[in-house]
């Protein structure tokens, strides 16, 4: 169907997007590596010269690096693993025949909406403070010690804050693709007298594992970048600093841009394994 | 007696799901209601849920303070604006990439998504000193593009399922029509794809409106959003918890309220392709 | 719109203040504290003065400091003024960052400024910065608790007095806690405290050579006695409290003793948010008998970076801001209470202001503060309760992490002080000590 012609026309019309996307990742790219083999502290006169791989080395040999990437890992599995979970419980709920669908369903997407400062301020203070927050009031009801949240499960905390941010993102897509679901399909399986689990492990499951897929995938970018949610609750203590948020450090709390940038490269190098591995299954989805 | 197990169940479903639903909206719905308490009685012990003197002081406090409209009115035309310009941008992008597929295709599209990996705190330093220099800073349009950057690889994959999903015999006999490929685009695919490209455009305007790191550090007074409207309410002197909320709720509400008004649109068309 | 700038002109010509120059709209980046607020709304006293608009840039204060040293490092020129506090003043003003504020007018009178503000806020004798308020940190205890355990606060105790005080006020099953401090990770926040209450057990940060002091034995007992100190006489969540957390306790009458800011003082004793208004004491802050107290000093200061083409416009808001009119004005409209207070010797001397409960004590506590010799034995820097080099906030913050966490019960506080040492010398070595 494609002939030369068109293939010429649509090379041009990919043109812009591709042009502007290079530039976008190879400007930046260029400067971080130029500032990653510098010494380059603003706050003591800037530019202090080549430093080969310095910057580098000292990244990795400092004693925050490892444990940052343990810490990124697990809050981005932790998250995908609630909001896949329940984003599927939630699809099949949303699913059934039940009274008031479209405002329930309001209600579940209405996280978000929420910006990230907003949701982590507001389950900071008014949820998981020790003394104020309704969690500590909760508990005080029951008659327990209330807990503190921040301090004693920090990981914890702010997995339930991101995860509350994208469990309705997950649910839509996961809700889209089951009503796609052939309804004759499931029938069948139902007067054929399939249990409702084995109708749910042989059905339904394999018929969302293309959208499972695409959530974890667009999930996991949006994951790798966490920032807000860290700097508004703990401010990286308690081990919730992530490689973004040592980064960060670096480069804007110890004004340290070389050091600051030879971890960005980093989690470039991370980020991109982690794509690599995520696209291979990706990849092989979306040919089916 | 079907009928009857069917409504039970559906009853019981009704329950489940109102229940989980309530749950998840709670800590918005507690923000707002926080928002019309006073200072006193948003930290009551115990907390006060319905019963309480309700006042609109803690938005006249905030207004009086900040100067909302102004915020707000920058939020919009950042994320509006960056949403139309990568629409722009990625139709013709995804238009190709669907219908005149090549080998290399796939693999630019996963490109593409690959630089939405580059770690904002690692350029923000790059990124500034060329603002700088372009005389970007703290203008709309600066931010405008930055946000259209980010987002365009999300764009162009969105579009580029739904334009994937429309039966390529249509297009053929459009050009057996003789149709130009310009005619083609405007007057067949779009329109087709108009649920699609609907809720690309409400997606990316949630994300461009939630986006704090590059508002935030790009912009001083002039072309502040939002975020940076949040940013002076965090943590101030002393808990106040019920000004804070009336400045939350003063922020999520106009996408709050687009995102409901849209959610049957934003559920049809949320696929990313999923759906096959 | 024209008989406006026409009525503007004219006050201009009556106003001393006045420059010839046009018209100028200022951007200022300020902190979302309330004395900043108060003077956002007496703007319009400015631009009546002096025909400039103002622009507020009004962030929280993580933000704020992240912005504007993002801005004046890459050179960005997005701020006329800047409000930026006495650790950033010394450093921006030695790399002629800021411009000079030596040229001010007699009427400014900048001798009236207090000596110790003065001090930290100018290099080699040149004013870099304004201050528009300025604090130490002193105890403020509830009267009625104290009394209850049978206590009378000196005004100047030691240490173990007041842990003996906190363990007796406390009353966990009644949410009173004898003590509550800060223990939120940062270096403007728990780090301010410890470093400064370090001072009093004869700790330091670096020797004369540069080498971090975590492994002393001075260390250790300050870490060892603040920690046991909140776990026993504490908040529950102390770990993740900071000036703001604890301000609400104490206002809420949950906590014994707060040692913290002495601007605190107009808002435990302000009646319309504390429910402890009429039952407040100040004493200064502790110390262990070495010749040193654990108080600090600060102050949020306006300042000019070099570059803005606005500097003349710059120079009039910080004068208007910064004045003795200006004390004046928002006594007029607010209550003496409510002025920004440690900037200016003639407020102390002022006899309304003297009325004040905490005037004095503020004033002790900041004229027993010196940044130039903080601590018990001799050190390189400057700084009471910060080191005024370029590298301390970020590592401050990380060691603080490290005592947060401490606090919480994750560590001990030996691994605590050995991950601080080697975290320490790890950033000192970085930054080519």
């Amino acid at each position: 169907m494609a002939t030369q012609h068109s293939r010429s026309a649509a090379r041009i019309m990919m043109a812009p997007a591709v042009v502007l996307l290079l530039g976008w990742m190879l400007i930046p790219l260029t400067m971080t590596l130029y500032f990653s083999f510098k010494k380059y502290l603003p706050l003591r006169g800037g530019d202090l010269g080549w430093v080969g791989f310095d910057n580098y080395v000292r990244f990795v040999s400092s004693s925050a690096f490892w444990p940052s990437v343990q810490t990124t890992l697990v809050i981005v599995g932790g998250v995908l693993l609630i909001t896949v979970v329940l984003g599927v419980l939630l699809a099949i709920l949303l699913d059934q025949p039940l009274w008031g669908q479209g405002i329930v369903r309001i209600l579940v997407i209405a996280p978000f909406f929420v910006m990230p400062t907003v949701s982590a301020l507001v389950w900071k203070n008014m949820f998981m403070d020790p003394v104020n927050g309704l969690f500590a009031h909760l508990w005080k009801f029951f008659g327990a010690q209330p807990v503190e949240w921040l301090s004693d499960a920090p990981l914890f905390s702010i997995i339930l804050i991101v995860s509350w941010q994208w469990l309705p993102f997950a649910t839509l897509i996961l809700l889209t693709a089951i009503q796609s679901l052939d309804s004759e399909q499931l029938e069948a399986s139902e007067m054929d007298g399939a249990p409702p689990l084995a109708r749910f492990g042989f059905i339904i499951l394999p018929h969302l594992s293309r959208a499972i897929t695409i959530v974890v995938l667009i999930q996991t970018i949006f994951l790798l970048a966490v920032f807000a949610e860290i700097f508004v609750t703990t401010q990286g203590s308690f081990g919730t600093r992530t490689l973004t948020y040592l980064i960060f450090q670096r480069v804007l709390e110890s004004q340290n841009v070389g050091l600051g940038s030879a971890g960005g490269v980093y989690a470039i190098i991370l980020a991109n394994i982690v794509a690599i591995f995520l696209m291979r299954i990706v990849g092989k989805n979306l040919d089916s | 007696m079907a009928r009857a197990v069917t409504n039970r169940r559906k009853a019981l479903n009704t329950l489940i799901a109102w229940s989980i639903g309530l749950l998840i909206f709670f800590p918005i719905l507690w923000t707002i209601l926080t928002s019309f308490k006073t200072e006193a009685q948003a930290i009551n012990d115990p907390p006060l849920f319905l019963f309480f003197d309700w006042t609109l002081e803690n938005y006249a406090v905030v207004q009086e303070r900040s100067d909302y409209m102004r915020f707000l009115w920058n939020s919009v035309i950042i994320a509006g604006g960056s949403t139309v310009m990568g629409i722009i941008i990625a139709v013709p992008a995804a238009w190709s990439m669907a219908f005149v597929p090549s080998k290399r295709t796939k693999d630019i599209l996963l490109w593409m998504l690959s630089t939405k990996m580059l770690p904002a705190v690692g350029v923000l330093y790059p990124i500034y000193l060329l603002f700088i220099e372009l005389g970007l800073l703290d203008t709309r349009v600066g931010l405008t593009i930055v946000l259209m950057l980010i987002n365009l690889p999300i764009i162009v994959w969105m579009l580029y399922t739904y334009f994937k999903e429309i039966p390529g015999e249509i297009l053929e006999a459009a050009r057996m029509d003789g149709a130009a490929l310009k005619e083609e685009i405007l007057y067949i695919l779009t329109p087709m794809a108009v649920p699609g490209i609907a809720s690309t455009l409400l997606l990316n305007i949630i994300l461009a409106w939630n986006e704090a790191f590059w508002t935030l550090n790009l912009t001083a007074a002039k072309a502040a959003p939002l975020t940076a409207f949040i940013a002076s309410y965090s943590s101030p002197e002393g808990l106040f918890y019920a000004k804070l909320s009336a400045a939350s709720t003063m922020a999520i509400a106009p996408i709050l309220i687009l995102g409901w008004f849209s959610q049957k649109q934003l559920v049809r068309g949320l696929t990313f392709g999923a759906v096959k | 719109m024209a008989f406006h700038t026409r009525a503007l002109l004219g006050a201009c010509a009556v106003a001393a203040l006045c420059a010839p120059a046009t018209a100028e709209t200022l951007t200022i980046a300020t902190v979302n504290n309330g004395d900043m607020i108060r003077m956002q709304g007496l703007t319009q006293d400015f631009t009546d003065k002096t025909g400039h608009t103002v622009e507020w840039v009004t962030l929280e204060e993580n933000v704020l400091r992240q912005r504007v040293t993002q801005d004046i490092a890459a050179k960005g020129g997005q701020f006329d003024i800047m409000t930026i506090g006495m650790y950033e003043t010394p450093i921006w003003g030695k790399q002629d960052w800021l411009v000079a504020l030596d040229d001010l007018p007699d009427s400014y009178d900048t001798d009236d400024i207090l000596p110790a503000m003065r001090g930290g806020l100018s290099v080699d004798g040149t004013l870099y910065a304004a201050p528009f308020y300025g604090e130490s940190s002193m105890i403020m205890y509830r009267t009625d608790l104290m009394e209850k355990a049978g206590l009378e606060m000196p005004d100047a105790p030691t240490w173990e007095f007041v842990a003996d005080a906190a363990r007796k006020m406390t009353d966990k099953d009644n949410e009173i806690y004898g003590i509550c401090l800060r223990g939120k990770a940062g270096w403007g926040e728990n780090m301010a405290f410890l470093t400064a209450t370090g001072n009093s057990f004869g700790a330091r940060w670096f020797d004369e050579d540069w080498k971090p002091q975590f492994d002393t034995p001075q260390w250790k007992e300050t870490l060892s006695f603040y920690i046991d100190l909140l776990n026993e006489a504490g908040p529950p969540g102390a770990s993740t409290n900071g000036f703001n957390e604890n301000l609400s306790l104490f206002q809420q009458g949950k906590c014994g003793m707060w040692i913290d800011a002495t601007v605190a003082a107009s808002f435990v004793t302000n009646p319309d948010d504390s429910t402890v208004a009429d039952k407040v004491g100040f004493a200064l802050a502790p110390d262990t008998g070495l010749g040193k107290r654990g108080n600090w000093l600060w102050a949020w200061a306006l300042a000019i970076p070099a570059g803005t083409q606005k500097e003349a416009a710059a120079k009039q808001f910080i004068e208007w801001a910064t004045s003795k009119e200006y004390l004046d004005l928002v006594a007029s409209r607010e209550g003496w209470a409510n002025v920004p207070p440690g900037t200016r010797t003639s407020l102390y001397e002022n006899p309304e202001y003297a009325k004040i409960p905490f005037a004095k004590m503020t004033l002790d506590s900041i004229n027993s503060a010196d940044p130039t010799n903080p601590t018990v034995d001799p050190v390189p820097y400057i700084g009471v309760q910060f080191v005024a080099i370029p590298e301390f906030a970020g590592i401050a913050t990380q060691v603080g992490q490290e005592f947060s966490a401490a606090l919480a019960g994750q560590q001990t506080v030996d691994e605590a002080l050995a991950k601080a040492q080697t975290l320490t010398a790890e950033e000192m070595e970085a930054a080519g000590y």
